[in-house]
């Protein structure tokens, strides 16, 4: 490279007028480090100041479902029905229900409920989703022909049917929600990947770790998934939320958990009850909000 | 050349089926041979089958028909050990500096791939390895800890040089890896690879469509058009009497670095368009667009011969059955 530069300056300018950088105003570019991935990744998200404010309200919302119940000395089933529909008080934080049960301790307990649907169901879609789509997408050819003709006929399925006939045959409850929300959930994600990993598949580096002899493993775990993460995360955070508000929906019909357990879609339906007095009654008003 | 054969390709055919019935040809039926410590060119138009026959010779693509034989091994019959070892003594470079490294993984571990999959330099000598590996390339050794997406594209194809050198190849398959780049960095890339020949006494299949850079850094040359080797021959024979009409069309299209000569030489302007290789012409399948074409060109394939000795040609011009004017 030297040399190269010598050649190429202007033969006008004699060498000796090049002068080399005072030590001190030498940028030294190569120890300039890369960024990490992560680090890089987290910085972004704490200069945002939205999803920082997610990340509070999330992180509050689980520190919530998991201590809230114990705050008081209430359990979600205890009753005291002398004291039923009352308005917040010293007692009662968020006042009581119609049987009088406490809406705080209930309204926490709901949210253990709804978030471990909500996470559960991401969790298996994830798993099935990904396994069944990264197949497909990589042997390609019949078995994807095969396989996502299986997908159709799965999304060509009625949900509410479904899950009504699950609820028949496995009777309700918390287990049977999560199957009734997965049993279908993965479609999506299965398609997302599959996708993904069709377009991925014929990319040059996936070429060039099978000509250095890379297994179909090593192809998919270096290679493929870690360059489908972006697309599965998003997916997976969409998942969440929509699996939440499934499974209040469900319990909202009668369909979903059973009393006493709570959740948010339960509570909201119990407090359609005490709904007549006043419109946005405490009962109703805080599930509702907290949801 | 004395040399002995290093890789031997027989009648190789690539088909891929299209849609029903719908056969395209991507390679049909070429066979050459590669010596030893030679650099063997490939040129030809985009979609003339050379990407594929650089990928069927190393077993990307199961080929349809023939033979590639690499140390006298049937390429596509190695399994289990000697299959490792294959996927050590034949590398692979790419067209795409852009899309042949992945934007995950930092320089390390994309050079270090091949030695993790062969377990070669365990431990602390993979790092040490790993540098001197970007030194033999031309980048420095902070770069390991770097991302793809930091460097620029003839710095990429270099760091693509580096991982196809760590696994100690002896054969590399050089897929265009210089058509991607600008014309100054496409000479840096050469030399450093002409360079790494002789360090390492590898072996190269240069794949390419430029052919005065194809000429620069080759020892013999194989012009495909349409899934056929048309001439094949060494680089100073096919510069200074080339036999085939189509090679002589590719040469004339060399522009001249001098702008008088360029104005006022002679190109053969080519007629028409490259046919479809799902369905090629009958006979010869440059006849189409061949400005010598003849009556026997659309009726008889022409013979794959040597026309002088070491200069092979498939043309009806020089077969001594034909009307040979």
């Amino acid at each position: 490279m030297e040399s190269k530069r010598k050649e190429t300056s202007p033969s006008r300018v004699p060498d000796d007028l090049f002068v080399p950088l005072p030590k001190e105003q030498q940028v030294d570019t190569r120890q300039q480090k890369g960024d990490s991935y992560w680090r890089d990744v987290m910085g972004r998200l704490f200069s945002n100041k939205l999803a920082t404010l997610g990340l509070i309200l999330i992180i509050l919302l689980s520190i919530m479902a998991i201590i809230g119940p114990w705050l008081t000395e209430h359990t979600y089933r205890s009753q005291s029905i002398l004291e039923s529909n009352t308005s917040p008080n010293g007692t009662y934080w968020f006042g009581t229900d119609e049987l009088g049960r406490d809406v705080f301790t209930r309204v926490w307990y709901g949210a253990r409920v709804s978030l471990f649907i909500g996470l559960a169901a991401a969790v298996i879609e994830f798993i099935i989703g990904v396994t069944y789509g990264g197949i497909s997408g990589y042997r390609g050819g019949r078995v994807d022909n095969v396989m996502m003709r299986i997908v159709d006929v799965l999304y060509g399925l009625p949900y509410l049917l479904v899950v009504v006939l699950l609820m028949v045959v496995m009777g309700p409850g918390l287990f049977t929600i999560i199957v009734a929300l997965s049993i279908t959930g993965w479609i999506g994600m299965a398609r997302l990947v599959r996708g993904q990993v069709l377009q991925l598949k014929s990319a040059e580096y996936v070429l060039a770790s099978r000509v250095l002899g890379g297994s179909n493993s090593r192809i998919i775990r270096k290679h493929l998934l870690p360059n489908t993460s972006g697309p599965i995360i998003v997916s997976m955070t969409l998942t969440i939320p929509s699996a939440i508000f499934a499974e209040a929906f469900l319990s909202f019909l009668g369909l979903g958990v059973q009393a006493p357990v709570a959740s948010w879609g339960t509570m909201a339906n119990d407090a359609l009850g005490s709904f007549k007095p006043v419109i946005g009654g405490d009962c109703f008003s805080r599930p509702s909000l907290y949801h | 050349m004395t040399a002995e054969k290093l890789l031997e390709v027989k009648h190789l055919k690539k088909h891929f089926h299209v849609g029903k019935n719908q056969v395209l040809k991507a390679v049909d039926d070429i066979s050459f041979d590669i010596y030893k410590g030679e650099t063997f060119g490939l040129v030809g138009e985009s979609g003339c089958g050379k990407s594929t026959t650089g990928r069927t010779i190393i077993n990307l693509y199961n080929s349809s028909e023939g033979h590639v034989q690499f140390n006298g091994q049937e390429v596509a019959h190695i399994r289990g050990r000697k299959r490792k070892e294959f996927n050590q003594k034949v590398q692979m470079i790419f067209q795409d500096p852009y899309a042949s490294l992945n934007p995950r993984m930092n320089v390390a571990m994309c050079i270090g791939e091949g030695m993790d999959i062969h377990k070669l330099y365990p431990g602390k000598k993979r790092e040490k390895r790993i540098h001197e590996l970007l030194e033999t390339v031309g980048l420095q050794k902070e770069h390991a800890s770097r991302y793809p997406h930091e460097f620029s594209g003839g710095q990429r194809q270099r760091i693509g040089i580096a991982r196809s050198l760590a696994v100690n190849p002896e054969f590399i398959i050089a897929d265009e890896p210089i058509s991607a780049l600008d014309v100054s960095v496409q000479a840096q890339v050469v030399n450093l690879m002409k360079n790494l020949q002789k360090e390492h006494n590898l072996t190269y299949l240069f794949i390419a469509h430029d052919l005065a850079m194809v000429k620069h850094i080759s020892d013999r040359i194989g012009v495909m058009y349409l899934g056929n080797l048309v001439e094949m021959t060494t680089s100073e024979d096919l510069y200074r009497e080339p036999l085939h009409p189509y090679t002589n069309i590719l040469l004339s299209a060399i522009p001249v670095p001098d702008p008088s000569i360029e104005q006022t030489r002679d190109r053969i302007i080519v007629k028409g368009e490259v046919p479809s290789p799902v369905n090629p012409p009958s006979g010869c399948v440059f006849r189409t667009r061949c400005p010598e074409a003849m009556d026997i060109c659309s009726q008889m394939k022409p013979v794959w011969q040597e026309a002088k000795p070491g200069h092979f040609v498939a043309c009806h011009l020089y077969e001594e059955t034909s009307h040979a004017r």
